[in-house]
């Protein structure tokens, strides 16, 4: 009773607030829609705490795979072999991402209470996130395959209508847009590696298919007639479903709709494209660990992609000057760290990181949120700072987020934010796995490591630090304000001077213009409420302490991790000791980045403010295609957006219109035209003619019948 | 007299009517109740042999069939004359050289 | 006279009774027209559901069947329905009412309107519901009349050339299929759908009869490239003629091909599979494509309802259950999706007057309700799992994979192209700011639309969750005519994965577009 109250009271939220949200008004929809997921959260932590801290789920059977809770709902497909029920399904896994899901989900509800009090359409944001929560939860409870899709598009709908929720605005709706069909296309690979799946595997619920994946052990892999190739079918089977893992984590070649997704509000943004819905691939890949583990290939790809997804957008965050975007390329980054981390076999890292990475990157965007409130829903970094004197609690909550996010902590103890412990255990897990693969993930973890500090440590200087640089005080010069400049990070005064970022600035002005804002932004900029603080704060415990609670469950020794997943992941026990065991060097490698990156940023943007626009202005190239995000959307629209279209409008005009239509059918109406006009001529009116033509037939039917001798 | 007048006098007779009958139609360029009357004629060289053959195979349903025929004609020219009337008070003659809309 | 053998009977006339009371109401009495039609379809629905409620669906014959001598020595009156038919009868049931209540404000020549609608559900429901060939034809052609009609006098500007292109295009092809029906004829010498069901015609005639309802039921389905028709009769039909060519009409050919080609000609639709899979690819893809250049509503509807039946043709002859189930239930959802977006289109055309797409935008601003209904049907024309449209889309595809890969990958990127096209028209029309002054005092629907729409859209999601009512009652029929179909083509019986995973461990399934009849050489090692 207890999952099913988890999983549908959020369903229950979202019709009510959807359909009946007009009549009951909208505060009854928030508090109807935030209740409920706040019961569902709190009965989500009380199927977690049990696994978590006692002997395991509650009510659970094992039926030698794993420690599972089914709860059957009701049939769906059945069709010959093909037998689909709806069912939820708890383990540990599950467990863990039910806490993540409706801890955050029911977290941003509240937050969103404040920070859309403006709207008009409140009820129906809250009945979407309400939705989102449970399209996300009928995911990760999937009992097979095609539940899993159903929640996978679900989360897409539900994400596609919360981009676009502020439907007058191009920009929000051509991002919606952009993210279901390049979700789509992701879906494209996941759909096919279904198909795939029940045919090689001849189960389509989990159960049956890691059983049959698990007696490939003993019968040899199958192999696969598969368009014009003979493959490996495990290896096909993983890499399309991996192909959807990618579009939805927004992985490299199809991440190109997350940052565009930040035009959604940005509740919208903590929950699903940070949090939550993003992190649906990681949780497939995790869910389907014993499949994936038959295809050393397929974990290669995951490893490879995984690793230039987290170098790419550390890349492209760098440069970005839109407060939300910056994070939504962490967010890309961070997740290329959980794929290695599956690659390499470490799943409970990944799972880890999925978990610790929720609440910090939660509490980041909601903090982003608070900034963005604070100063009237601007977003572009260039015209913010110093913001850490108007908003010290946003603040001080950003500062948490980013000390987790850029994983500060002592190696070899159990001092640090929550981002520390999960992001090592990857790296030592990637430097561990060894081979070209390996190194070559490892190094590139590490780079990104070292770029994640700067960005993040950009963001938190041009926003908090510095001057403000807003309509009112945009040129005005130095601000002869000492008092604020001394922060309990870094005790050096600031210095003030106002162009920390100009040249930049220059270069790539986008349509965020500095003036819209009547009087200054800065002036007016107040602390969030607390209906939005108070979510930070939990938020913020939990990205302070989730790391160092949860290390043992998810990292420390195998006996742990075996005990705690119940056989709900597949758990590789020698790349776990090899990254006990790596070099002191190797733990050392992700600090040593992040302090690197710590520096350069405070130098750079704190210290020598004038560095980045001259760095910028003598590498005019690279700088160019960071901003453009290696002009991956320019590509696309190249490659396939434009050849559609134009053999849409050549089939359509050429094959349709001029060859089917002008020369087939109508022309051969035409043809028939040019006859009968011929034809018809013999019809001249007169009845004469025609009783003389009569005449002339019967006569020669008559001659004939008489020459034949037939009648006479 | 001794003049026998036998079934082929009747069939004669019934040739010619509709062999006029037929001429009356397609070499008239006249009048439209001329041919009107031209179908009559054709229609009564019909009954002519009906009656005849009758009256020779000594069948009455060829006299049957005349009647039914003589009922049809009458029907037949009644609508046609009615057409005549409309179309004349439509078109204002009835000249054959007038009626030819149905010509492609 | 029981409920048995006079359902059927009722079913197929009562419509035409009622168009006979319609002939005797005064033209100007448009109140007592609009209600007349309305009961009798009410009434007719009614009892299609008694007849899915009577319907025991683990029966794989034909039920409530009547056979009575008629004309001449083979032609008789006989009806009755198996799992695959009485679908339809019920659809074609369901979806007239809500074509009557939404031709309520029809302006010109109501009566005559109605008339022919009603006796367009009689032609229809006997399509399904009859068993003797000689009848299928003449339903199946005399569908043609009724829309010519509909088209022809209610349609909009060009709707002469669209209604002669629509009949002529139609008519070409069923001439072909009477030839057909012919040689069966002299071949088994009945017209008796039952017994010809179970008459094995020689290899070789079943080549051409094949061909011959090839052509008329592909130019009805329409199949790319005899798709030509369809968006042009869409776009000049009248709304609720849109309906009934896209839910019901275009039907009549997959009906046609699960009647006719699959168990009457197993050989030659085997042999003919790869060409029917290339035809259906091309249609997903292709007039996906189109659809997303369109201009028109009514036009990217039409593009994209062929796409559908893409999958539709797709899964027939993919030759398994996955398959042939999916196809029913495409058929059925796309019968319900696609009537509704036209209904839908139908609720702005009456207030705006132009299908142009550009003429719209920001409806929601004014139209919430409206744009509710809209985003549903949108959702499952995209095939989103929760709705009907999903169930349909992903089994054809998953039947068909276990045949041919290459087609199952092709038919799957109608996955992304239907989001594409879906979207961009609901974005052009729905989202965005309200800017346009013509669309300022537009109103949002109101209690008629809203009684037509929101059942569709329960109808809708009920059977995304819970497709088990409309699985169910085609099992058996389905599996009867799978097992039977390949029987006589030597495939494996069914898609048992069972069976089929024991070639797949050793030597791969042996398939591939170039390969001709490929899906019997795939089940060969599995005999052995």
């Amino acid at each position: 009773m207890i999952i099913q109250a988890i999983v549908f009271l959020p369903l229950i939220g979202a019709l009510v607030a959807g359909l009946l949200g007009r009549s009951i008004g909208h505060r009854p929809s928030e508090f109807i829609t935030t209740g409920l997921l706040l019961i569902a959260a709190v009965l989500s932590w009380v199927v977690f705490i049990p696994v978590a801290f006692g002997d395991g789920l509650v009510g659970a059977t094992g039926d030698g795979h794993a420690a599972v809770i089914k709860v059957e709902v009701m049939r769906w497909i059945q069709v010959g072999d093909l037998d689909l029920r709806w069912i939820l399904r708890v383990d540990t896994l599950t467990a863990i991402m039910l806490v993540v899901v409706n801890t955050v989900s029911a977290l941003v509800h509240v937050y969103s209470i404040g920070y859309m009090h403006e709207d008009p359409h409140r009820s129906r944001f809250f009945a979407y996130l309400s939705l989102f929560t449970f399209a996300m939860l009928m995911l990760v409870t999937a009992d097979n395959f095609l539940q899993m899709f159903f929640g996978w598009e679900g989360v897409g709908l539900a994400s596609y209508l919360l981009i676009g929720f502020w439907y007058t605005k191009p920009s929000a709706n051509a991002a919606a847009m952009k993210a279901f069909v390049v979700n789509r296309v992701g879906d494209f690979g996941f759909a096919l590696g279904i198909f795939g799946a029940f045919f090689v595997l001849g189960h389509i619920d989990f159960d049956g298919a890691f059983h049959a994946a698990d007696e490939f052990a003993t019968t040899g892999l199958p192999v696969i007639q598969f368009l014009a190739w003979q493959l490996d079918a495990m290896t096909v089977v993983c890499l399309l479903l991996f192909m959807g893992a990618m579009g939805k984590s927004a992985q490299f070649l199809l991440h190109t709709w997350l940052p565009d997704a930040m035009e959604g509000p940005t509740p919208v943004s903590a929950l699903i494209h940070a949090a939550t819905m993003v992190t649906a691939g990681v949780f497939m890949v995790a869910r389907l660990s014993p499949l994936f583990e038959t295809s050393p290939v397929a974990l290669t790809v995951v490893i490879v992609i995984g690793a230039i997804t987290a170098f790419f957008a550390a890349t492209v965050g760098l440069v970005q000057n839109d407060i939300k975007r910056v994070i939504a390329y962490s967010t890309c980054s961070q997740l290329g760290y959980m794929f290695v981390a599956l690659g390499v076999g470490a799943y409970s890292a990944g799972v880890f990181h999925l978990f610790t990475h929720a609440f910090f990157k939660a509490l980041l965007f909601l903090g982003a949120g608070s900034v963005i409130h604070a100063m009237h829903h601007e977003q572009d970094m260039r015209n913010m700072g110093g913001l850490a004197r108007k908003i010290p609690i946003t603040y001080a909550m950003m500062m948490i987020g980013t000390l987790a996010l850029t994983g500060v902590g002592i190696p070899g103890t159990n001092f640090g934010f929550a981002g520390f412990f999960s992001k090592d255990a990857i790296i030592e897990s990637a430097y561990a796995f060894g081979g070209n693969v390996g190194s070559f993930a490892f190094w590139m973890l590490v780079v990104a490591a070292l770029f994640t500090s700067f960005y993040s440590w950009r963001l938190v200087h041009l926003t908090f630090h510095g001057s403000p640089r807003d309509a009112q005080h945009h040129g005005e010069g130095p601000h002869p304000d000492p008092t604020h400049t001394a922060h309990e990070t870094h005790e050096e005064p600031i210095d003030d001077s106002n162009a920390p970022d100009h040249a930049h600035a220059a270069h790539a002005h986008d349509d965020h213009g500095h003036d819209h804002h009547h009087g200054s932004a800065y002036d007016n900029a107040h602390e969030s409420p607390n209906v939005m603080l108070v979510p930070l704060y939990v938020l913020a415990v939990g990205a302070v302490l989730a790391g160092v609670v949860f290390y043992g469950m998810f990292f420390h020794d195998v006996e742990h991790i075996e005990h705690f997943f119940a056989g709900s992941i597949y758990v590789d026990h020698q790349i776990i000791e090899d990254a006990h065991h790596v070099p002191t060097w190797v733990k050392w490698s992700a600090t040593i980045a992040m302090i690197i990156g710590f520096v350069t940023a405070w130098y750079m943007y704190i210290r020598r403010p004038e560095v980045p626009g001259r760095i910028a202005a003598t590498n005019p190239g690279l700088y160019q295609f960071l901003l453009n995000k290696w002009y991956f959307d320019q590509l696309y629209d190249r490659i396939f957006v434009r050849p559609a279209l134009w053999i849409g409008n050549a089939i359509w005009k050429g094959f349709d219109d001029w060859l089917v239509d002008g020369k087939i059918t109508e022309g051969l109406g035409r043809r028939v035209q040019n006859v009968t006009s011929w034809v018809v001529k013999l019809q001249s009116g007169y009845l004469y003619h025609y009783a003389f033509a009569m005449l002339i037939g019967i006569a020669a039917l008559l001659t004939w019948a008489i020459a034949a001798g037939g009648l006479i | 007299m001794g003049l026998e007048i036998g079934l082929g006098h009747y069939l004669t007779v019934a040739a010619i009517l509709f062999t006029l009958g037929v001429f009356g139609i397609f070499i008239n360029r006249k009048n439209i109740i001329v041919i009107l009357m031209s179908v009559e004629l054709i229609l009564l060289a019909v009954n002519l042999n009906l009656v005849a053959f009758s009256a020779h195979l000594a069948d009455l349903q060829g006299q049957v069939f005349a009647l039914m025929i003589l009922t049809v004609a009458a029907a037949e020219a009644a609508i046609g004359l009615a057409i005549l009337v409309i179309f004349y008070r439509n078109r204002g003659s009835i000249a054959v050289e007038d009626v030819n809309m149905m010509k492609g | 006279m029981t409920f048995e053998n006079s359902i059927l009977t009722l079913l197929t006339w009562l419509p035409v009774l009622g168009a006979a009371i319609l002939l005797l109401t005064p033209k100007t009495a448009l109140n007592a027209i609009r209600w007349i039609s309305l009961i009798v379809t009410i009434v007719v629905f009614s009892l299609s559901l008694a007849l899915w409620q009577a319907f025991d669906p683990s029966s794989a014959g034909f039920q409530f069947v009547v056979d009575l001598p008629w004309i001449g020595d083979s032609i008789g009156y006989r009806v009755g329905v198996d799992g695959i038919s009485v679908l339809f009868v019920v659809l074609t049931a369901l979806l007239m009412p809500a074509v009557v209540v939404s031709s309520w404000e029809v302006d010109s020549r109501l009566k005559e309107y109605m008339i022919v609608f009603l006796v367009l559900e009689t032609l229809m429901i006997g399509v399904f519901t009859t068993l003797d060939l000689a009848m299928f034809y003449v339903f199946f052609e005399g569908t043609l009349l009724p829309m010519f009609l509909i088209i022809g006098i209610w349609g909009g500007s060009a709707r002469i050339q669209a209604a002669y292109k629509f009949f002529f295009y139609t008519f070409i092809g069923s001439v072909l299929m009477l030839l057909a029906m012919m040689a069966m004829y002299w071949d088994a010498g009945t017209t008796d759908i039952v017994r010809l069901l179970g008459h094995d015609f020689p290899v070789g005639m079943q080549t051409w009869l094949w061909l011959a309802f090839f052509a008329s039921l592909a130019v009805k389905m329409p199949m790319w490239p005899f798709h030509r028709w369809l968006p042009e009769a869409h776009v000049q039909a009248p709304t609720a003629g849109s309906v009934i060519l896209a839910a019901i009409l275009l039907k009549l050919g997959g009906y046609g091909f699960l009647r006719f080609s699959l168990p009457m000609f197993p050989d030659a639709s085997a042999q003919f599979a790869n060409f029917v899979f290339l035809l259906s690819v091309a249609a997903i893809i292709l007039t996906s494509l189109v659809a997303l250049v369109q201009t028109d509503i009514k036009k990217l509807i039409a593009y994209s309802s062929v796409a559908h039946m893409g999958f539709v043709t797709m899964g027939i002859f993919a030759g398994n259950a996955l398959g042939i189930q999916g196809a029913m239930f495409q058929m059925i959802s796309h019968g319900i999706v696609s009537g509704a977006l036209f209904l839908c289109v139908g609720v702005i055309y009456d207030r705006m007057h132009t299908r142009e797409i550009s003429a719209y935008g920001g409806l929601v601003e004014r139209m919430p309700q409206y744009a509710f209904a809209f985003m549903v049907f949108t959702m499952a024309n995209v095939g989103l799992p929760g709705t009907s449209g999903f169930v349909g889309e992903f089994l054809t595809m998953m039947g068909v994979f276990q045949v041919n890969t290459w087609v199952a990958f092709g038919a799957a990127f109608g996955v992304i192209f239907s989001a594409c096209y879906a979207l961009w028209l609901y974005r052009r029309t729905i989202f965005g700011a309200l800017t346009k002054e013509s669309l300022k005092g537009i109103l949002d629907l109101n209690l008629r639309e809203k009684v037509v729409l929101y059942p569709l859209i329960v109808l809708t999601v009920v059977f995304g969750f819970y497709p088990a009512p409309i699985l169910d009652t085609t099992a058996a029929a389905v599996d009867n005519l799978v097992a039977h179909y390949s029987e006589s083509t030597g495939r494996n019986p069914a898609v048992d994965l069972a069976d089929e995973r024991a070639p797949l461990e050793y030597v791969a399934p042996a398939e591939g577009a170039e390969q001709p009849a490929a899906e019997e050489h795939a089940a060969e090692p599995a005999a052995h």
